[in-house]
């Protein structure tokens, strides 16, 4: 049911694991079938230098996971900021259709690691 | 390891017997004549049926006119209560449990929706049904008790028995789903005081798309479709004569071998169950003992179903999930969340079921494949505690 490429990213995901100096951590949870992710971002100036992911999820969550982050390695906040879920899955080449919402979390995750990088700098500012 | 194709879905369907399809051919091709025909031909085929009505009622320790052929589980579920609930003059009180098949599950919704009461019986932490609960549930106004033989997802065998002779004692119609029981374990619709049984031929190597449905004398259903005489108006139209003579050769041959089949599949079971349980945080779901020969459904902490069958089917192995990403409902398994089971654990269930072509190279196989899997899926899950 899953093409080739979906398949291949389940078998050999980039950036899977933990990141323990992460700057920023976002989470995301997809309350319809309860997959979890959580995604760590590096970055340096505006821009995310590396990246990592977990997810509790099914072979569509984890794919999308996988895939994310590479769209995503390199590009600045702003730009990462605007891939969409549908972008996602468009890049795995298409999910069947009862699985396109395992494939949210991972723009959500990334949206969550952005907004709570953007917070604690703005905090840092306003201390100094 | 090289890669094999190992079969352990069992539970949701099993390969064709060759003798069976050589039971059947003669009556795809040659032998094609209608069962209500009354030239030579026809008789052939009515023939055929009522030796097939004659080995099924045998093996189900019934008489062959209690036998009705119907085209599966489902339908057999569906004709025996609402068959019985529309036969009902003044009672509309009727008893399940909660970890019924949908074919059962469903049909009692849909009286429910109707207006008939349901109680839906809760179960223990080993998917039992408790006879006391039955007891308890009963009211004056109770027609039908309907309560599986074994469940298809973890396999716990339910005491059928006891709740047939409190049924029978209170004059009460009691119906069970066999679909899972029927050539696995030993079954006697008159010992066990059963009114109405369903069974599936697909379970026990038999055809696709044919069943029977036990009904004892005397009792009496309301048909859901009018037409021919067939299966005594019960179920009409033309019979599918070759999927029944499969069906009663499938099930002969079936409780003929069923005392060797149940040790040696029994045996893999358990070294399938220990291996699986060296794993660390793994959980055995169902009953330790009360349990179908060839049933094995554990669950594994961190990971999700779907996502672990994906990989066991690209190492080649066929197995089956309660968890919400594998099915259509997005829901996880109904039966693991009637028995208590946390909801992380329900979605990170694994069913694999054992059957006649089972050996103890595919055990070796599974045990081989799974461990590694299960390391790199939650060396990659959000939920897995650090790693030090
Ligand atoms: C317990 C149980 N009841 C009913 C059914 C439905 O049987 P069938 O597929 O023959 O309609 C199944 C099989 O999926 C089953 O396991
Ligand atoms: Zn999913």
């Amino acid at each position: 049911m899953y093409n080739e490429k979906v398949i291949e990213h389940f078998t050999n995901p980039r950036n899977a694991g933990e990141m323990p100096d992460a700057d920023v951590v976002g989470e995301a949870g997809n309350f319809k079938c309860g997959d979890i992710m959580k995604i760590y971002l590096k970055i340096d100036g505006d821009r995310i230098a590396d990246i990592k992911f977990q997810t509790f999820g099914c072979g569509a969550a984890i794919a999308s996971s996988s895939v994310l982050t590479e769209l995503v390695k390199g590009k600045t906040l702003e730009e990462a900021q605007r891939i969409t879920n549908k972008d996602v899955a468009e890049e795995l080449g298409g999910l069947p259709p009862l699985k396109m919402h395992c494939s949210n979390l991972a723009a959500d995750a990334l949206k969550d690691a952005i907004k709570r990088y953007l917070e604690k700098k703005k905090e840092e500012e306003a201390q100094s | 390891m090289t890669k094999r194709f190992v079969y352990m879905d069992h539970a949701a369907t099993t390969p064709l017997r060759e003798e069976v399809l050589e039971a059947m051919l003669p009556y795809l091709q040659d032998k094609y004549g209608n069962p209500s025909s009354l030239h030579s031909a026809g008789r052939e085929a009515r023939a055929a049926i009522n030796e097939a009505r004659e080995k099924t009622a045998l093996a189900l320790g019934a008489e062959p006119n209690e036998i009705f052929f119907t085209s599966g589980g489902t339908e057999s579920n569906n004709i025996a209560i609402k068959g019985a609930a529309r036969r009902q003059k003044h009672k509309r009180h009727l008893i399940t449990s909660s970890i019924e098949h949908h074919a059962v599950l469903d049909v009692c919704k849909e009286l429910a929706a109707e207006g008939f009461q349901v109680t839906f019986l809760p179960v223990d932490r080993y998917g039992m049904v408790s006879v006391e609960e039955v007891k308890r549930a009963l009211t004056p106004d109770t027609f039908l008790i309907s309560v599986m033989t074994a469940n298809n997802e973890v396999g716990t065998i339910e005491p059928v028995a006891e709740i047939g002779a409190l049924a029978r004692e209170h004059g009460i119609l009691f119906h069970t789903d066999a679909v899972q029981a029927v050539g696995q374990i030993p079954m006697n619709v008159r010992e066990m005081n059963i009114d109405l049984l369903s069974l599936s031929a697909h379970k026990f190597n038999g055809p696709k798309g044919v069943g029977a449905l036990y009904v004892r004398k005397g009792v009496y259903l309301a048909p859901l479709y009018q037409g021919g005489g067939q299966e005594r108006k019960l179920r009409p139209g033309t019979e599918n004569v070759a999927g029944i003579v499969g069906l009663a050769r499938a099930l002969e041959l079936a409780v003929e071998e069923m005392p060797e089949k149940s040790r040696r599949l029994q045996e893999l079971r358990e070294r399938l169950i220990d291996g699986l349980l060296k794993i660390d945080e793994v959980v055995l779901n169902g009953h330790p003992t009360s349990r179908l020969p060839g049933n094995v459904n554990v669950s594994f902490n961190y990971i999700e179903g779907e996502a672990l069958l994906l990989g066991l089917d690209l190492e080649g192995i066929a197995a089956s999930s309660g968890s919400a990403c594998s099915s259509s409902s997005l829901e996880p398994s109904h039966v693991l969340l009637a028995m208590g089971v946390e909801d992380q654990l329900a979605r990170g269930s694994l069913r694999l079921t054992l059957g006649r072509g089972s050996s103890d190279a595919d055990v070796d196989y599974l045990l081989a494949v799974i461990g590694p899997l299960v390391e790199r899926l939650r060396r990659m899950s959000a939920l897995y505690p650090r790693q030090h």
